[in-house]
């Protein structure tokens, strides 16, 4: 009897923790990695690899040296970090400019605010606008998509919103710049990912896989990203039937820069996403209008990175005014 | 489709290991103690002493104030003594001890294994039986019925919804009496119907159970005024109020309760006990425990006098398990933990339940993610990660604006925290904190 516990209830736990949520986050990712894989070859390997094992390993140093506590790397967030960080990486990026990623990742959007559940702003994305605005030219020049045991110093080609916001700023129409690079608009290309840009963002098909997992596990909810989607295809929706011209159509926008990657893996992100259904909602109506405002009138030619950063900026606001409906709220019997 | 309540809830593994195995009468040896405070309220007050002899279903100790119930003894024999012991949690309450001798019942209480069906008494006279029989909840709360039957004033009751949704996993006592007294307990729906004059009764359970919800429906005679309602099995349903948003759709308005909506909430249990008593003369001296756990060899549904020491309900399925962790007094989800199995059951015990080391072991907490998944899984619609962060610096004030006072205490929140975070311990606190100060003002 000595030996029996007598906490108090409940006396059972469910099967989900931290570290099996993080898992499934990685099994999520991996059939876009295998197609990455496939387009990219070596490039992919090498910067994911380094990109998680900097990760990881800047966290234990941070915790073993600096904060003096049990590292916590068993609950493989900072593989997931590390992940997401190479997936929004050109598959030809120097392994040493990914080692600086992702310790701006890791160390400041991560470990200064006191490590896993503390961090306002989505680590990976942090290590990735830091990148993008110190080294744009490296971050912006990505290699075509060949096929595997091709060279990393193959032709690089931009991505399809390059082009297309390129073509805009010359003067030309949509339908002028959809004639001129047929091969870069071709929305079957998009869907399994035969298309120039970062290694992880490619294949819309292989990402709306891991969604479905994700969604199956219970890992998220469906409110966030589909409001993103929706959120983008009637805001681009919009533009595009006032003006054809000067506005792409609203599935090119879906399935081009990462949208897929960002909606579904990015804001998502526990940490710095909001806490009630509504709440959700706001954020990804947020997350879409200023993606499509960048897209469409900013100076980037996607922008769904800066969308989720701005808006994980709201979401202790957020939280603070969106509270769930309580029990018995409003509603009376009668 | 199925009705459940819409927001919130869990479905744990239902592990209803004991369901197929039928109510057996549980010899009680020696000596029961029966606490006087087995019900919400004030204690009752005892109208023996020592040395006195008793029979079984004697009034030992009477209730004293609205919101208390009478106590009986649960056998015959001479009271030893009248002190302060040890509970099943360790507490130490006020016991009537009573040696037992032989088998000696008040002549009154109708022992015959007939149905009896004619219900002959006026609502008036049904409420004093309930009351003189010492009749409480035994969903849980133990709340003395009687006092729940007596409709305030400016309130009016419209309809009885009976909780045979029995949604805490291992638990099989609800769905064995519904089994085995499933015409007692559709008579005991009728008495308090007529009791409260009202038209409409309910009884919902989870569809976990198909051959209780088959079995009642068979007793075509009794159900003109009663709606059998099949549940989809989630927990918690048996919590009163998801039980009424399930059954009818409504919600019991903020800070209200259940007859704010019109309807009166019963167990199972309860039910029966109605029956026994206004039809019987029986007090409540007994009711169903589930004896079960992974580990146990012998899975029973004892009927158990009250009072009976829990250390023997043990000894008869062969002691303490190998490789028990935590025993439990009650459901998974809400039951107590058994500090001291000397500790006797009391009229609202549901069952012993031994959990292996493996479930009773909560893990280590890490840091909250801020998955959300506890705002998701609040059938109250509160935020738990939030009430706990307050719990923990003690504001009250923010405590209460955030509605702390209407957390049920279920544990959905910590059964499905993935950092293991003790949201339910703290807010548990913060609750008692904030209700004290509300009482307070008033």
């Amino acid at each position: 009897m000595s030996n029996m516990r007598i906490s108090p209830a409940p006396h059972i736990q469910g099967k989900q923790n931290t570290r099996s949520l993080m898992r499934d986050v990685i099994i999520a990712l991996m059939p876009a990695l295998a197609v990455s894989i496939c387009f990219f070859g070596w490039g992919t390997i090498i910067v994911t690899l380094t990109a998680i094992l900097s990760c990881v390993l800047c966290e234990w140093l941070i915790q073993k040296f600096l904060l003096k506590e049990e590292p916590s790397i068993k609950d493989l967030s900072a593989i997931v970090t590390g992940l997401i960080l190479a997936f929004n990486l050109p598959s030809n990026l120097s392994p040493l400019l990914v080692v600086l990623g992702s310790v701006v990742a890791i160390g400041v959007g991560k470990m200064t605010f006191g490590g896993l559940g503390n961090n306002p702003f989505n680590p990976a994305l942090v290590g990735r606008v830091f990148m993008l605005i110190s080294f744009p030219v490296q971050m912006t020049t990505w290699p075509k998509p060949t096929g595997f045991f091709t060279s990393i110093d193959a032709v690089t080609g931009a991505t399809p919103l390059a082009i297309m916001k390129e073509g805009l700023a010359n003067g030309m129409t949509v339908q002028e710049i959809t004639a001129a690079n047929p091969d870069s608009f071709s929305y079957i290309q998009m869907l399994f990912g035969q298309i120039g840009g970062s290694l992880g963002e490619i294949s819309t098909l292989a990402l709306l896989i891991g969604f479905g997992y994700l969604l199956f596990r219970k890992v998220i909810t469906w409110h966030i990203p589909i409001t993103i989607f929706a959120t983008i295809f009637v805001f681009a929706g919009l533009l595009h039937l006032a003006d054809s011209a000067h506005f792409v159509d609203p599935l090119f926008h879906l399935l081009t820069g990462g949208i897929m990657l960002g909606a579904i893996y990015m804001a998502t992100d526990y940490v710095t996403s909001p806490m009630t259904k509504k709440g959700m909602v706001i954020f990804g109506i947020g997350i879409g209008v200023v993606t499509i405002i960048i897209r469409a009138f900013g100076g980037y030619p996607e922008g769904i990175s800066f969308a989720i950063l701005f808006m994980n900026a709201f979401v202790p606001l957020i939280n603070r005014h969106m509270k769930p409906k309580r029990f018995g709220e409003v509603k009376k019997n009668g | 489709m199925i009705k459940t309540f819409k927001r919130g809830g869990v479905h744990p593994p239902e592990n209803k290991i004991s369901a197929q195995v039928a109510i057996e009468v549980f010899n009680t040896q020696d000596t029961v103690r029966i606490f006087t405070s087995q019900h919400l309220g004030v204690p009752a007050e005892p109208v023996v002493t020592k040395g006195d002899t008793v029979k079984v279903g004697q009034l030992i100790a009477k209730s004293s104030g609205f919101i208390s119930a009478n106590v009986h003894s649960s056998v015959s024999g001479t009271v030893t003594s009248i002190e302060a012991i040890a509970d099943h949690m360790g507490f130490k309450k006020t016991a009537i001890c009573i040696k037992i001798e032989g088998d000696e019942w008040e002549e009154s209480i109708d022992r015959s294994p007939d149905i009896i069906r004619e219900i002959k008494h006026t609502p008036e006279e049904i409420i004093q039986k309930i009351t003189d029989a010492g009749v409480v909840g035994l969903g849980g709360a133990t709340f003395p019925t009687n006092v729940k039957l007596s409709i305030p004033p400016g309130k009016k009751a419209e309809a009885l919804i009976v909780n045979g949704a029995e949604c805490e996993p291992y638990l099989t006592s609800d769905h064995r009496l519904m089994l085995e007294a499933g015409e007692q307990i559709l008579i005991g729906m009728e008495i308090i119907r007529q009791a409260l004059k009202i038209d409409k009764t309910y009884i919902g359970i989870e569809t976990n159970k198909m051959d209780a919800i088959n079995h009642l429906k068979s007793f075509t005679q009794w159900i003109k005024h009663i709606e059998i309602v099949p549940l989809k099995p989630r927990y918690p349903q048996g919590g009163e109020k998801q039980l009424i948003k399930a059954v009818t759709g409504k919600e019991v308005p903020i800070n209200g309760l259940p007859i704010d909506t019109g309807y009166v909430v019963c167990n199972v249990g309860t039910v029966y006990s109605v029956y026994e008593a206004v039809q019987k003369n029986k007090p409540l001296i007994d009711n169903t425990v589930t004896i079960t756990g992974k580990k146990l060899k012998t899975q029973k549904n004892y009927l158990v006098r009250v009072g009976t020491p829990m250390s023997q309900l043990i000894e008869s399925v062969g002691g303490i398990p190998e490789g028990t962790g935590k025993i439990v007094s009650g459901g998974p989800m809400m039951g107590k933990p058994i500090a001291n199995i000397d500790g006797p059951t009391l009229k609202g015990s549901s069952s012993i339940l031994f959990m292996t080391e493996e479930e009773s072991s909560r893990g280590d907490s890490s840091n909250c993610i801020r998955c959300a998944k506890c705002v998701g899984v609040c059938p109250m619609g509160l935020e738990p990660y939030l009430l706990l962060r307050l719990a923990e610096r003690k504001m009250n004030d923010q405590l209460e604006a955030n509605f702390v006072h209407n957390c049920i205490e279920c544990g959905c929140c910590l059964y499905t925290c993935p950092a293991r975070l003790p949201l339910v311990d703290y807010i548990r606190l913060g609750k008692a904190e904030v209700l004290k100060i509300m009482r307070s003002r008033k």
